[in-house]
């Protein structure tokens, strides 16, 4: 017993010393931010580069000598795939590190997971990654995509594109399941057929049985929200049993060019996705910001959607920092509306009604070098709208939430 | 019939998949009794092979790179093996609920090894181009080539494990130590070093079944950790001991699946199969094919 209490006064000693070290290192020219992604467990492949996205535009701001006069020091937190885990470390980073605002998460799971924290603490979470929708909290600041800035736009392009027969296949988890309700929604208001819907548990590896059920279906277009890995086995029994465009057109959701490099591009080429930016866009902005992310990560690496998002994120942070001339997470939050940053992807801004990212939005077709051939890019920037009508018969606003 | 054909073959193809990954398991944990929570890694070892034999070759997916692959994957996942089973197995024969700690620690090594040498990212293992193309045989039924050869290849290992099980002295030899250690010590046999053999033997195997799944799914570093609960589950269903029950279990499995699916959906399926395997083993705790033999318990 007296070991145990030795060992743990021990501990505490030591913890109490790292602590010290801490609040002694930080000293008055430095803001400090969270950087909150998965760096081990299933999800450090995506999140890892959203992570070192989100460094690259703090180096870039602390080269240009930083924000009201200040350097940015990140914080970097993992979240370890873990839910609980994601909640533990914002709750670290608020109260212990006192960051002003924090860049992260990745899953809706983990968004869920920390937002009662940033709410409770009224502190910022900038989220880069398209989702569900169904939520518009004043304490996250959205830079990905909305339903109706991704989903519904590439449904409607497919409807132009002459296709009558709508097959929605997924992984069976929230943000498919939610995405689908959308879609459904549309296609049924519009007057369109939905041949099937069809569900893989995640990490699914044999879809000999859905596709049998696309092709015994008749459908001419395949809406694609299936996640990870479980794509590579999907596009290959499509492939090999013959499904291909144009006969049956297949839209994915989830396959940015990271995504495509792993799947292959004899796989996946012709296939179309939908999002809000590709690498292969042409745009000054965008080489640059390629540029200096292939100079820091390596010359092979590739930027998509979710990297550009929190690459952006924090220059809109930074500008609404400059604009609130504070760096107060309140100050920030109610500055940040109408701030707006000449992204990779265009001149993106902030909807002070949604707190949503108002951006473009596009639809690419793999390529055989593992990049994306633009076929269409909206002609105006388009508004986010979380909680598409369509969706909803009434429009669920939880406490805390914009009005 | 033009109807069933799909069905029978998508079964068949899913049958061959399991057979496959668990024909390895079936002698590492059927006969061995090692329960091998790093299967799925000898798995993905084999996948790997196939993307480091188009690398060596420069090439896009040719037949030589495709023999290549196999060979490599066999040879390395037995060697690996080889070096497992004497680092760490031989010294957990006795402790079967340690060995499962162990296996699964190894399974995280060789998981992060995978992520060190390859990055986290999925890679691409170039096939023939044939194999990505399909037979047609009628307006509504393609069946896709890489399917087929993989249940020609399936075939063919099993032909060979059984050849080699039960008609090479070798074979019998591991036999032996497998069903009385004891016995087949006293006359002669080296025990540890047909323990060595059969371990590697089966993750060798399980090389092999990685390079079919690279021509179905992906490449990455958690690959095999897709596979490992199903192999699993057929080596139990098939009852520990000898081929038979594994085959049997994997046909069982296989030929269900694309019927139930077809009436219901994926996730529901897995549900079902799990349930009717819990059913199978109430009635039969030892599988379908349990192995005969006269040692007491």
């Amino acid at each position: 017993m007296k070991n145990v209490i030795l060992t743990f006064a021990l501990l505490a000693l030591v913890f109490s010393c790292k602590e010290k070290k801490e609040t002694s290192n930080s000293n008055e020219d430095t803001i400090k931010v969270g950087v909150l992604h998965s760096l081990s467990g299933t999800m450090a492949i995506s999140e890892t580069d959203c992570k070192n996205a989100t460094i690259l535009a703090i180096e870039e701001i602390n080269a240009a000598g930083g924000v009201l006069g200040k350097q940015i020091e990140p914080i970097i937190e993992d979240g370890a795939s873990d839910w609980p885990t994601f909640t533990e470390k914002a709750t670290k980073l608020i109260d212990q590190n006192k960051v002003k605002s924090v860049f992260g998460c990745w899953t809706s799971s983990s968004r869920k997971a920390v937002l009662p924290v940033f709410e409770s603490k009224n502190n910022l979470l900038f989220y880069p990654v398209q989702y569900e929708g169904m939520e518009a909290s004043k304490n996250v600041i959205y830079t990905g995509a909305a339903p109706n800035q991704q989903i519904l736009p590439a449904v409607e392009y497919m409807i132009k594109a002459g296709k009558k027969k709508f097959f929605l296949v997924g992984s069976d988890y929230v943000f498919p399941r939610t995405a689908n309700k959308i879609i459904k929604a549309k296609l049924k208001l519009d007057g369109y057929d939905i041949v099937g819907e069809e569900y893989a548990p995640l990490g699914h590896t044999d879809f000999t049985s859905i596709v049998q059920k696309i092709k015994s279906s008749g459908a001419d277009a395949v809406l694609n929200t299936i996640n990870g890995d479980s794509n590579i086995g999907f596009f290959k029994q499509m492939k090999s049993s013959g499904l291909s465009s144009p006969a049956v057109t297949c839209m994915s959701f989830s396959i940015a060019e990271v995504e495509l490099k792993g799947i292959g591009v004899d796989i996946m080429k012709d296939q179309l996705t939908a999002w809000n930016y590709f690498m292969s866009m042409k745009s000054e902005a965008n080489e640059k910001f390629i540029k200096a992310y292939q100079a820091k990560y390596g010359a092979d690496k590739v930027t998509d959607d979710p990297i550009e998002a929190a690459y952006f994120g924090v220059y809109l942070w930074a500008e609404a920092v400059k604009k609130a001339n504070s760096f107060e997470p309140a100050d920030v939050q109610k500055a940040i509306g109408g701030v707006s940053f000449d992204a990779p992807e265009g001149t993106v801004s902030i909807d002070p009604k949604t707190n949503h990212t108002i951006k473009n939005f596009m639809i690419g077709k793999a390529n055989e070098h593992g990049q994306f051939d633009i076929m269409y890019q909206s002609p105006v920037m388009i508004k986010a709208d979380p909680f598409p009508s369509i969706a909803t018969d009434k429009r669920v606003i939880a406490p805390g939430n914009i009005q | 019939m033009e109807e069933f054909l799909p069905f029978l073959f998508n079964g068949l193809s899913i049958s061959s998949i399991l057979l496959l990954t668990a024909i390895g398991l079936s002698i590492v944990f059927g006969m061995m009794g090692v329960i091998n929570f790093a299967h799925g890694e000898f798995i993905m070892i084999g996948c790997y092979s196939s993307y480091i034999a188009s690398l060596v070759l420069g090439s896009k997916g040719t037949w030589t790179a495709l023999v290549l692959a196999f060979v490599l994957a066999f040879a390395l996942a037995f060697a690996i093996g080889y070096i497992v089973e004497r680092l760490v197995i031989r010294k957990l024969y006795a402790r079967p609920l340690d060995s499962i700690l162990a296996t699964w620690g190894i399974s995280l090594i060789l998981q992060q090894v995978a992520r060190n040498i390859f990055g986290s990212n999925n890679v691409e293992a170039p096939m023939p181009k044939i194999l990505n193309e399909g037979l047609k045989v009628s307006e509504g039924i393609t069946l896709p080539f890489n399917r087929l050869f993989i249940i020609i290849i399936t075939i063919l290992v099993i032909l060979l494990v059984y050849i080699f099980m039960y008609k090479t002295p070798k074979g019998r030899i591991l036999q032996a130590v497998m069903q009385n250690r004891a016995m087949a010590s006293c006359i002669g046999i080296n025990t540890k070093k047909a323990d060595a053999f059969t371990f590697s033997l089966g993750c060798g195997l399980a090389g092999i079944a990685g390079i079919c799944i690279s021509m179905l799914g992906s490449v990455g570093p958690s690959t095999g950790q897709n596979y490992i609960i199903d192999t699993f589950l057929v080596v139990i269903l098939g009852g520990i001991g000898g081929l038979r029950g594994t085959i049997l279990a994997a046909l069982l499995i296989g030929l269900c699946n694309p019927f139930i699916e077809y009436f219901t959906t994926s996730s529901m399926s897995k549900v079902i199969i799990l349930s009717l395997v819990l059913v199978v083993l109430q009635f039969k705790p030892q599988g379908l094919s349990p192995m005969k033999d006269r040692t007491i318990d």
